[in-house]
């Protein structure tokens, strides 16, 4: 059926209009006056002229054709789609939060910078840092901080001569992306047959030239490094650091902590682990700490407290600089301290149990249908693999689809690379047992399915708007805007006008 | 805690399952010595009590709300219809996740091509891509791309594009062999156009300015998209997007990418974070735009459809190939962006600008006859402008207003030495004539 | 698999067929097989330089990204540009035209460092053990 929902330009009508602001104030003064003629925009921009009413309607009925973790169970991997409490929006939106102007005196902000304070002191302490900067915007904004920090430390050492960043092949892409970008060079280091960095290779890979490990922990297998020590050991014996990638952070609340394990830099998606939403894509916010020996190069400005005053600390002359502009994303620091002290001590750490809990039952479950390559407890999340159902011409992105049907939103697929057909499933301390029965009896008719009908999971899925999309054909002939959709005709052809339903077999 | 859904009698029975005894059986792979005994945190608190605390925090800040605020310099205190909160509310927008699973997001995906469909209208380009983080990081990455574009090492920054941008820049390009440098601004507070043809040289990728300036300047860029394309460089432009509505766009200038912060356009000032980072561009660097695009396609049924395109780009495909490590967009507040522009459409665009003109235009007039006070720069501008102090200090200024409940503007001094006796001014539609006029008597008695 | 024999073939999968005094370029069937539809390549310039196992095109499916490596050391004197408007031609026709650019080589001996087609299917052949 389709129930495509017009574009917002296509329900532009000349008269509407949206919007309601004063038009009196001034109205003696003539623009044509104040500005230079030569300034002024000849081609309008062709906005849409809509009612309120209207737009309200087309906005609602597009939300609508989301699955969001407020509707739907989301199992994906290194994404901990966890639950968003409503507290947290409902504080982050307090006046005397939202309506701060950055460049208000700093008397003026004294509670801002008192919870960017206090929530640097949560941070420090959860994960055994010395001092975080709130500054980068998202977790790979983070990841280049950190390579920056790096580069500034052994700079700072006179040591030029470290240019290789080694990532496990099981990191996430941001990894490599982030330290290319920087201008190290990548050395990827093997995992071993038990899933973990192998340590006797890497011996091999450190040296002058190595600038720092990238590593994640719990890994993207859902597994612990538990040779981290001796791992730890080999890196900084060779003068290199130690980058943690905070995304497993959730694993670890209130059980371990990567500044014991020796990690140098840590960078936390405050949208992961302290559940700021996702906002279908961002914004997040990805805080990085450091030990006090890569403190001198965090980004400006820092907070301080100095003479029981808050400050905006710029006196850092070795910084790396500013990553954005003004401090970081403050709405998303306010949600995420609001998470921090509603769950406390206890509460964190019981969520990192459950959700490590929740994840090794999801497991035991499925294993009777997927083969999961590593046979040992997971931490807060696994890979599973569609394998078996791989023989029957049936692959991950089917099951994928195919969950969608089932009103469960697709696990991580095909990811880490190194395992095939790969399904990586993160359950979240936020589902119930109630619901993790469900999704595992989900998965397990689904691969029955693909035994006895597997041209369904091929086509699936059959209850959403949409169905496979076109990837080529958006590739080949990229329509990205509207002007480009009017000028489009392949694909006017077959769409249908709105509302009229059409039959589908 | 209300936020965990298992019961104890279920964790029990999951470990039963599980063939241990108790959770730490889980975790033996933690060695000992890792493991931690106890957060040194507080305990958790209720929501009741908690909202208490943190409404506590919150008023020990003064907001705009309660004071009369003149600030701009980026950010920028604008009317927020009421619809934009109530949309970006809707929690299957602000719980999903990135639109990977096209047929699971249709909402937000088609959302995405609204927003790139309408920010490319707005500064005249071909493309937009999802958005970045903000203005600042938007801007380090339009270098970067004409860095990378035309294989050059130098880029040239007009000194009145944002401080921070630039400094945002220079941080992009840390550690690298890329030149930044800074073409000043002449006795006008324009960019320097004789400064600007020296530089100018074949080791040169881009020239990037800013509209209005940070000085609050529009400024003329009639033939300047020339000399910098006849150079072999790029034209970047970094823009207010509600100036917009009303000034020319960068597409109309001859830009090559227009990038800049959306915060303008409906999204509430949270102490300069989280906004929205716009990047446009025209089609000939479709391929080199950093981040998300979203694409129409057709699906199995033939249906026109939404889905994340161009994706080879990006860095979870390439990996250490990648042009940009960006994986994120500010979605959310590109829907706010998305739901403010269908509102005000192009008329109220026009009339939101041009108010925010009249506005700035008759304050600086009226400040400009006190005695103590000028007006360096007499060029057109949006909303805001320099304001000298002859007799005062900016610093003695702004303290003493901000007794009387009033942000007075920004020191410029600390960006700009030579112009450590100015303020800069702002002023919106927020402001009535009556809180200008309250504003203009206050300076008369400090001046 | 077909593999002609009048080319020369590189471990990377492109191949390279002398034409006059030139070496016109493309990718095997199998490489174009690997990446599925092609939907965009980035191809060199007219003069620019290459050297032999350096990268030097980018060719892009909807799930990947793959550099193109020279395989040999020369000038780029053509780029077919007719892969930019229709780039399935690789997936179509990628021995005939779907090639991709051709090269001058500086040092023609620099071909006797390919493989001939019987090479490289065996090279594709324990690859696949």
């Amino acid at each position: 059926m389709n129930q495509n929902v017009s574009l917002i330009f296509e329900k532009s009508r000349p008269g509407k209009r949206g919007f309601s602001i004063p038009e009196k104030h001034f109205s003696d003064l003539d623009v044509k006056a104040l500005v230079e003629p030569n300034l002024l925009r000849k081609q309008s921009a062709e906005l849409p002229s809509v009612s309120e009413p209207e737009i309200v309607r087309h906005f609602v009925t597009l939300s609508q054709k989301n699955f969001s973790v407020d509707t739907n169970f989301y199992p994906l991997g290194s994404c901990t789609m966890k639950y968003n409490p409503k507290l947290n929006e409902d504080v982050a939106r307090f006046e005397g939060f939202a309506q701060l102007h950055p460049y208000q005196p700093e008397e003026t902000i004294q509670g801002a910078l008192n919870l960017m304070f206090d929530l640097e002191g949560a941070l420090k302490e959860i994960t055994g840092m010395d001092r975080f900067t709130l500054q980068p915007a998202a977790g790979a904004h983070g990841e280049l901080a950190g390579m920056m920090l790096v580069k500034a430390y052994h700079d700072s050492r006179k040591d030029f001569k470290r240019t290789q960043v080694i990532v496990p092949d099981s990191s996430h892409g941001t990894n490599p992306a982030s330290a290319a970008l920087f201008g190290f060079s990548v050395v990827t280091v093997k995992s071993d047959e038990r899933g973990r960095v192998n340590l006797a290779e890497l011996k091999k890979l450190v040296g002058p030239e190595t600038a720092c490990l990238m590593l994640t922990n719990p890994n993207t297998l859902g597994l612990f490094e538990d040779e981290i020590q001796q791992i730890q050991k080999a890196v900084h014996d060779a003068g290199g650091l130690l980058y943690y990638d905070g995304a497993n952070m959730n694993a670890l609340l209130g059980l371990a902590r990567p500044g014991d394990m020796g990690f140098d830099i840590v960078h936390l998606n405050l949208h992961k682990t302290f559940s700021t939403p996702h906002g279908g894509g961002g914004p997040g916010a990805g805080p990085v700490g450091v030990k006090e020996r890569l403190v001198p190069f965090l980004p400006a400005p820092l907070v301080d407290k100095k003479d029981g005053k808050y400050v905006l600390n710029y006196d850092i002359p070795q910084s790396i600089g500013r990553l954005r502009s003004f401090y970081g994303n403050f709405g998303m620091l306010i949600r995420a301290y609001t998470f921090i002290r509603r769950h406390g001590r206890e509460g964190l750490n019981q969520t990192s149990r459950d959700a490590i809990l929740n994840a090794n039952y999801v497991k035991k479950k499925v294993e009777k249908h997927f083969v999961v390559p590593h046979a040992e407890f997971c931490m807060h999340e696994f890979v599973a693999q569609a394998v078996k159902q791989n023989d029957l011409g049936v692959h991950a992105t089917d099951i994928a689809k195919r969950l969608l049907d089932f009103g469960f939103h697709a696990p991580t697929i095909y990811f880490p690379l190194i395992v095939p057909e790969a399904m990586m499933i993160e359950p979240t301390e936020s589902e119930s047992k109630e619901t993790l029965d469900k999704f595992v009896d989900a998965m397990n008719v689904i691969a029955d399915e693909a035994v006895d009908f597997p041209d369904r999971l091929r086509q699936a899925p059959f209850t959403l708007i949409i169905s496979r999309p076109d990837d080529v054909l958006a590739a080949r002939q990229p329509v990205l805007t509207f002007k480009d959709y009017q000028a489009a005709e392949h694909l006017h052809l077959q769409n249908q006008p709105v509302g009229v339903p059409v039959h589908v077999e | 805690m209300n936020y965990l859904p298992l019961t104890e009698t279920d964790r029990q029975e999951m470990l039963a399952d599980l063939g241990v005894k108790n959770f730490e059986d889980l975790i033996r792979v933690i060695p000992e010595k890792l493991r931690l005994k106890d957060l040194n945190l507080p305990s958790g608190t209720n929501e009741l009590d908690l909202t208490r605390e943190l409404r506590e925090l919150s008023a020990g800040n003064q907001s705009t709300a309660q004071a009369l605020s003149f600030l701009g310099g980026g950010y920028y205190e604008h009317f927020i219809p009421s619809i934009i909160n109530h949309v970006i509310s809707r929690s299957e927008f602000y719980t999903a996740y990135t639109p990977y699973q096209a047929e699971a997001s249709q909402g937000t995906l088609q959302t995405i091509f609204e927003y790139q469909s309408m920010i490319a209208e707005l500064t005249g380009m071909d493309i937009s891509n999802a958005s970045n983080y903000d203005g600042a990081s938007a801007t380090a990455e339009a270098a970067l791309l004409a860095l990378r574009h035309t294989g050059r090492n130098k880029v040239l920054v007009a000194r009145t594009l944002h401080p921070e941008y630039r400094e945002t820049i220079r941080t992009y390009c840390f550690g690298s062999h890329f030149d930044i440098v800074d073409v000043p601004f002449d006795a006008a507070g324009k960019l320097d156009q004789a400064a600007l043809v020296s530089l100018l040289k074949d080791d040169v990728a881009a020239l990037i300015v800013a509209s209005p300036n940070f000085l609050g300047l529009v400024e003329d860029f009639e033939g300047v998209a020339k000399k910098v394309h006849d150079a072999g460089a790029l034209f970047i432009m970094s823009v207010n997007p509600l100036s917009l509505g009303l000034f020319k766009s960068p597409g109309e200038w001859g830009a090559d990418i227009a990038v800049g912060e959306g915060q303008s356009l409906g999204i509430p000032m949270s102490l300069g974070g989280p906004g929205l980072g716009f990047f446009a561009v025209k089609k000939e660097l479709l391929r080199k735009i950093p981040g998300r695009l979203v694409g129409m396609t057709k699906d199995r049924n033939g249906h026109r459809c939404f889905a994340l395109t161009l994706q080879a780009r990006e860095q979870h495909i390439r990996r250490e190939k990648a042009g940009s490590n960006i994986c994120t967009n500010h979605a959310l507040l590109a829907l706010a962006a998305s739901v403010y522009l269908a509102a005000m459409g192009k008329e109220g665009l026009r009339k939101v600008a041009e108010y925010n003109v009249r506005s700035s235009v008759y304050l600086r007039e009226q400040l400009a006859k006190i005695k103590g006070f000028e007006v360096p720069f007499k060029g057109s501008v949006f909303n805001e402008f320099v304001l000298k102090s002859a007799k005062k200090s900016p610093t003695e200024i702004v303290q003493k207003l901000q007794a009387q409940n009033i942000f007075a503007g920004l020191e410029l001094g600390e960006f700009y030495p030579e112009l450590k006796d100015s303020l800069l001014v702002c002023a919106t539609e927020t402001k009535t004539k009556a809180e200008l006029d309250r504003f203009i008597d206050a300076m008369r008695a400090v001046s | 698999m077909n593999f002609p024999s009048n080319l020369k073939y590189t471990k990377s999968h492109e191949w390279g067929r002398q034409d006059g005094a030139k070496i016109v370029v493309g990718i095997t069937e199998y490489a174009q097989h690997e990446l599925s539809d092609v939907v965009y390549v980035e191809l060199p310039k007219i003069g620019q330089e290459v050297k032999q196992g350096v990268a030097c095109c980018i060719v892009e499916s909807v799930k990947a990204a793959f550099d193109i490596y020279a395989p040999i050391s020369g000038k780029i004197v053509e780029i077919n540009k007719k892969l930019e408007s229709d780039p399935a031609l690789i997936n179509r026709d990628p021995y005939g035209d779907g090639w991709f650019f051709a090269i001058t080589p500086s040092n023609v001996n620099e071909l006797n460092n390919l493989m001939p087609a019987a090479g490289y299917e065996e090279m594709l052949a324990q690859g696949a053990k």
